[in-house]
């Protein structure tokens, strides 16, 4: 929850043994690490381009509501291939580019917020790296190559734990980048559909799991 | 028109009550039932649960699929208006530890306050935890016991609707019988705990929540609540007709349109104003106390937000709900000639022995738990049972490096996925894509529980909050300046929750992406992180060891009274909460009596 900036201002201020205003001020801005701390102490402003503090909680939202989409034509190609990639359609739901993911992540690298700005830095690299290596190995962009020849590429970079030195960033983009397509997918009403969650409907009473389960698990 | 403006309020008023939240929210209810004309100052702006809470919404119809912003610091749906661990043009000052760690301060600006979000597990302090101080010589004494403060649990438990178990568990008590609502039945991964804490000598309880299970009796609790006053009753079981039973789905946090769980805004405030006598001025930013030349409370001075203009209220008594420390600035922002640190203040406790709760976390993954079949385990919103403190005994005999006990809350289940639901899961898929993590989701979803450790705090010198000298608020109001130092009993005791949350994962047969922290100063988060800061005001046996007696009114100013958590000498593991409207309600019943006795 803490952004970076901020956890870095926290400890500049502890380090200089000043008390520091809890406010985040710089939303938006350029403040530099420890500046707050020991400049003028300045109010909390509300995010000027965010939702704000108190949004209307009951209405939907289509994505870009509150902020402009902001990847291009090309970067969209990109998104949906790799969103399709780490979810593709099967036998129980749709691809994640059928259910709106990349207008997800698109609207999730343009929001004003820290963490989001963060991230947008983090998926525009990697995909300036994905179409690098696919136009060095394939000379075509990523959006282009087939199936096989794209996970040749995402095999090295899938897990970051086990990537090689020279790839720890574009792991690290990679895991972003499929943290982002789940989260896309999975809130949407295929992916409860693909997982099967029941809930969210109004029950009149609550029995909890049937017994004959609860047996089968050595539960009962 | 029972809202009102600095313009039209209807004085003279008997009761200015300033916040509307558990603490202001039972006051207005005890005192307007029994005829008490009151006028409720909220710094917020007014709220409908049933119109503004987001009940079936589903993650993909919010921005960035609800997930945590600084503008909604709990997520997008969270109930919270104009607040969070920011409040704008509000800021307060924080000096950071010795470690480098700061007190976070949650506030609300909406009628009702905290009380909309908040978690609802209401457990009842024990006897031990009213009188700490005879039992192992630390920290502070209650001026009461827990038999005074029994009454007024059953009440609340009551009023509100609470579902639970009766236990005869050590410094665990529950009321007389019928108090508590039924608990809910426990889902797959409850059943585990179940299961497998006994074997470690950990007891597993029903929860506590103010979450109605099922209607609430309206035939009779009234006539218990409200003994012989016939139009009290009918106004209460009118408005406990209106609130619906859980319906077993939408979480808690954002509030609940159909009143099945507490919220002062759905509970407190309606009954309040079908009496005709609470009168409420929202926006209203109240920032001293004033006193008339007899040494008496005479009003409030506030903010009028929406216009900006400085403002006056009066009454002939005065009840601080603002929240513990929001309750402390405003009496050592009421300085003046006649009380020069502020007011209430001559034992110079006021803002001192500010109390947070310890809390510790770990998530685990229990192969048992995965790919189950469809189950709907929205349930209760979690906490459908939980583990009470259990090693009393062994505390007594020193046989721990801690004083004091914590419960752990437990969670887990197949619940709505949110968009953290299958981030980082590496450890376990080895980086999979494509159908593969799709079956891999499949597979490990529902299949994590967590552990939430909520520790007692023994008060301490380093904690407190005071005015910082130089930053104010948009209002021109000057701001709090928090200290905070958690001591090593805390410390200790977060590592021993550490400790239990792994051995109880490893009995479930679980695994952990991390090793359990075993350092003492990361085990423990930072103070306020459980948003349970009490103290500031605290109560005792005499005006110069405390701020207020043990009818939560001020020693100094005897017309002038503390409702919210500000008067804890001491905060137990227990969620203070239930506590705080039991002494609210116990209070009001105390101004009652003294109205009649004409002594206020």
């Amino acid at each position: 929850m803490t952004d970076r900036r901020t956890t870095i201002k926290l400890i500049m201020a502890a380090a200089a043994g000043v008390p520091a205003l809890r406010a985040r001020a710089n939303y938006n801005d350029n403040l530099e690490p420890g500046a707050a701390a020991n400049g003028p102490l300045r109010a909390f402003e509300p995010t000027k381009r965010g939702y704000g503090p108190d949004p209307d909680l009951v209405r939907a939202y289509e994505k870009g509501a509150f902020w402009p989409l902001t990847m291009n034509a090309q970067q969209r190609r990109l998104a949906a291939a790799l969103c399709d990639l780490i979810i593709p359609a099967d036998e129980h739901s749709p691809s994640a580019s059928a259910v709106g993911v990349v207008d997800f992540i698109d609207e999730w690298i343009s929001a004003p917020y820290p963490k989001q700005q963060q991230h947008r830095e983090a998926v525009l690299k990697g995909f300036t790296w994905l179409d690098g290596e696919s136009r060095h190995r394939c000379a075509r962009p990523f959006a282009e190559l087939h199936e096989g020849e794209q996970r040749a590429i995402c095999d090295r970079i899938c897990d970051s734990r086990r990537a090689a030195a020279d790839l720890r960033g574009p792991a690290q983009f990679f895991a972003l980048y499929r943290n982002l397509t789940a989260a896309g997918f999975y809130t949407t009403q295929a992916g409860r559909k693909d997982l099967q969650y029941i809930g969210n409907v109004p029950l009149t009473h609550f029995d909890g799991p049937p017994v004959e389960l609860l047996r089968k698990l050595g539960l009962a | 028109m029972p809202f009102v403006t600095p313009s039209t309020q209807r004085g003279p008023y008997d009761v200015i009550i300033v916040g509307s939240g558990a603490g202001g929210g039972q006051a207005a209810y005890t005192l307007c039932m029994e005829g008490v004309r009151v006028l409720m100052l909220e710094a917020g702006r007014p709220y409908t649960p049933a119109r503004e809470t987001p009940m079936f919404q589903t993650p993909d119809m919010a921005p960035l699929g609800g997930s945590e912003t600084l503008d909604k610091d709990k997520g997008f749906y969270d109930a919270t208006v104009d607040g969070g661990w920011d409040v704008p043009g509000e800021p307060y000052v924080s000096v950071p530890d010795k470690w480098g760690g700061h007190f976070t301060w949650w506030r609300a600006r909406m009628l009702g306050g905290r009380t909309n979000h908040w978690g609802r597990i209401s457990l009842r302090n024990g006897p031990y935890d009213f009188k700490p101080r005879s039992r192992d010589g630390l920290g502070f004494d209650w001026p009461i016991t827990y038999d005074d403060v029994a009454p007024y649990y059953d009440k609340v438990e009551l009023l509100i609707g609470v579902y639970g178990g009766d236990t005869s568990l050590e410094n665990t008590p529950a009321g007389p019988g019928g108090t508590l609502l039924p608990p809910p039945a426990p889902i797959v991964s409850d059943h585990l705990l179940m299961k497998r804490a006994p074997r470690l000598g950990i007891p597993v309880l029903p929860g506590r929540r103010a979450v109605l299970t099922r209607a609430q009796d309206d035939r009779t609790i009234p006539a218990r609540l409200h003994p012989g006053k016939s139009r009290a009753q009918t106004i209460l079981a009118q408005a406990m007709r209106k609130r619906s039973p859980c319906l077993w789905a939408t979480p808690c946090g954002r509030g609940c349109g159909v009143a099945a769980n507490y919220q002062s805004t759905t509970v407190h405030l309606p009954p309040a104003l079908a009496t005709g006598n609470l009168d409420i001025i929202t926006h209203a930013m109240v920032y001293e106390v004033t006193v008339g030349k007899n040494g008496r409370a005479d009003g409030v001075r506030f903010v009028d937000a929406t216009t900006g203009r400085h403002e006056h209220a009066t009454g002939r008594a005065v009840v601080l709900g603002a929240s513990a420390c929001e309750s402390a600035r405003i009496l050592l922002n009421s300085k003046s000639g006649q009380f020069p640190n502020g007011l209430a203040n001559s034992s110079g406790l006021v803002g001192r022995y500010v109390l947070d709760t310890v809390g510790s976390s770990v998530s685990a993954q229990i192969p048992l738990l995965e790919s189950l079949p469809p189950l709907n385990e929205d349930a209760a919103d979690g906490l459908q049972v939980y583990v009470p403190w259990w090693l009393y005994k062994e505390q007594l005999a020193h046989k721990l490096p801690f004083p004091r006990g914590y419960h752990i809350e437990y969670g887990g289940g197949r619940q709505m996925p949110a968009t953290g639901t299958f981030a980082g899961l590496e450890w376990l898929t080895g980086g999979s894509y494509g159908k593969k993590f799709k079956e891999d989701a499949r597979r490990y979803y529902g299949s994590f529980v967590y552990f939430d450790g909520r520790g007692a705090m023994v008060p301490n010198d380093n904690c407190y909050v005071d005015i910082d000298p130089k930053v104010k608020d948009r209002f021109g109001i000057p701001v709090l300046r928090f200290h905070w130092q958690w001591g090593d009993y805390e410390q200790r005791q977060a590592v021993h929750m550490q400790e239990t949350f792994g051995a109880l994962a490893e009995a479930m047969g679980g695994r952990m992406q991390t090793p359990i922290v075993r350092d003492p100063v990361k085990a423990v988060s930072p103070g306020g992180y459980m948003i349970h800061e009490v103290g500031g005001t605290m109560m005792g046996a005499d005006a110069r060891s405390s701020v207020t007696n043990r009818w939560s009114q001020t020693w100094d100013v005897p017309n002038l009274f503390v409702a919210d958590g500000g008067v804890f000498p001491y905060n137990a593991d227990k969620n203070p909460t239930l506590t705080i409207m039991a002494l609210s309600w116990r209070m009001s019943d105390h101004m009652l009596e003294r109205m009649r006795r004409r002594e206020l």
